[in-house]
């Protein structure tokens, strides 16, 4: 197997990840749930965590980093946790369904207009059409910092600039670039950073969370057990614990946790560039091949992924192709992102989605070109 | 029989102070340990940090030299 659907979920983790895993299995207790050591030793690597990933975000205080299930969860926590009656809200074309359902449902029950920036066919954005979005009463533009679709990379210091001189928050979906893409909340003055840990973070499916700016109060859309003033009749409102009820993954934090760390020991920059040489070496070798499209490139910046088509043939025929004779993994159809296929003119479409980590080798991004050109061929 | 001394306890916000408190304690050498609350201090459930009364200036040094967040310090008589 050939494994090019990393923006799904990295398939392909370092080693550490399984090992702590596996430890944290067989010898974690409930974190903050006792004193003894099996919930210590929970307790402290979920701590770890918090520090290593808000440091990754660049962000000083590890308190205001939260866990969830995944970033769909905490997209749903900060949009929802914000959101008052009569708020606008801004985003992009861009967005996921974990952006764009929070907000949609936001709309259809009265809570909230949303307006929409289009995407141009290149996959870029045009930052004035994004401020002329804002209104008096715009609450929160919630965007994703690249598109799942194209990987292009979006300016979110820029978006969080625009916002706020509306007055408005800045809350970033994070899942595509965390561990791939530089994040500083503070030099970027971003409001909420929610991520994923089973993409570029290299950690178990189940794990994820935001970073809250301090001085942001989020509504907890749940409460619970918290393991602290178990007596009081309202949740604390004390953050990390304020946004997490119930006991935490822990198992899978410990994974996350090894997972960024190896990240950190070998640098963002590093992992960046190895994965782009590999994105760019595919892009170069499909590029010439008769009757294959490829989308995006108007970003900023891009991840590692290459979407294309092969003429007008079925997305969804020419990833099962891959798959059935080649053995390589990929990702065709809408890729929860509706409104981006759409400006790409893909809705019907779809399109073949590569995307590349840099545990990926040389070798099999040449024989993804090599299966690609052959499938190309076969269906001209 | 196992008889009262008076101990020094820390109360924290939140699991990830107390947390905060445990990390800064291993790497510096901080006196005193994790204990549940005690029900002197507050009925429920939760985190505190007890040392010995005699470990107090220790105790408040460390924690403002690494700048650890708490909710109260108390003395009491405990086991």
């Amino acid at each position: 197997m050939i494994y090019f659907d990393n923006a799904a979920t990295t398939c392909m983790k370092p080693p550490e990840v399984a090992v702590a895993v596996a430890r944290a299995i067989d010898s974690f207790g409930g974190v903050g749930r006792g004193v003894h050591e099996a919930s210590l030793d929970a307790g402290m690597t979920v701590f770890s965590a918090r520090q290593r990933i808000a440091n990754l975000f660049g962000y000083p205080n590890p308190k205001q980093l939260s866990f969830a299930y995944n970033a769909t969860e905490a997209l749903n926590i900060a949009i929802c946790g914000l959101l008052e009656p009569g708020d606008h809200t801004v985003t992009t074309a861009a967005s996921h369904n974990s952006v764009l359902r929070p907000l949609f449902r936001a709309q259809d029950s009265g809570l909230a207009e949303v307006t929409i920036v289009p995407i141009g066919p290149d996959g870029s954005i045009d930052y004035d059409e994004f401020e002329a979005a804002f209104r008096p009463n715009t609450r929160l533009a919630a965007v994703t910092h690249a598109s799942n679709l194209t990987g292009d990379v979006y300016d979110i210091a820029r978006m969080a600039e625009i916002a706020h001189a509306h007055g408005a928050f800045l809350v970033v979906d994070a899942a595509q670039t965390a561990g791939i893409v530089d994040i500083d909340m503070t030099s970027d003055n971003l409001d909420v950073v929610c991520f994923t840990g089973h993409k570029s973070l290299y950690g178990p499916q189940g794990t994820g969370g935001l970073c809250v700016r301090e001085g942001i109060d989020i509504k907890p859309f749940k409460v619970g057990g918290s393991g602290t003033h178990s007596y009081d009749r309202e949740h604390p409102s004390f953050m990390p614990e304020r946004l997490e009820a119930g006991t935490l993954n822990a198992h899978g934090v410990a994974g996350l946790l090894a997972g960024v760390t190896y990240i950190t020991d070998k640098g963002v920059d590093v992992i960046r560039a190895e994965t782009q040489a590999l994105a760019s070496r595919f892009e170069n070798g499909v590029r010439e091949i008769g009757n294959v499209k490829l989308y995006g490139g108007g970003g900023m910046d891009r991840t590692g992924i290459i979407t294309l088509n092969i003429g007008d043939f079925d997305s969804a025929l020419v990833a099962d192709l891959l798959n059935a004779e080649f053995g390589i993994c990929t990702r065709a159809g809408a890729h929860c992102a509706p409104l981006m296929h759409e400006a790409l003119g893909t809705d019907q479409q779809g399109a073949v989605r590569f995307s590349f980590s840099h545990f990926n080798t040389e070798e099999q991004v040449d024989a993804g070109i090599a299966a690609i050109t052959e499938i190309a061929k076969e269906l001209s | 029989m196992r008889e009262k001394t008076l101990k020094q306890v820390v109360t924290f916000a939140t699991t990830s102070d107390a947390m905060a408190m445990e990390a800064a304690a291993r790497e510096f050498g901080i006196p005193g340990r994790v204990i549940p609350v005690p029900s002197e201090i507050s009925a429920g459930c939760g985190l505190s940090w007890c040392a010995g009364i005699d470990e107090k200036e220790a105790l408040l040094a460390g924690i403002e030299k690494h700048s650890l967040s708490y909710e109260g310090f108390f003395e009491v008589l405990m086991y």
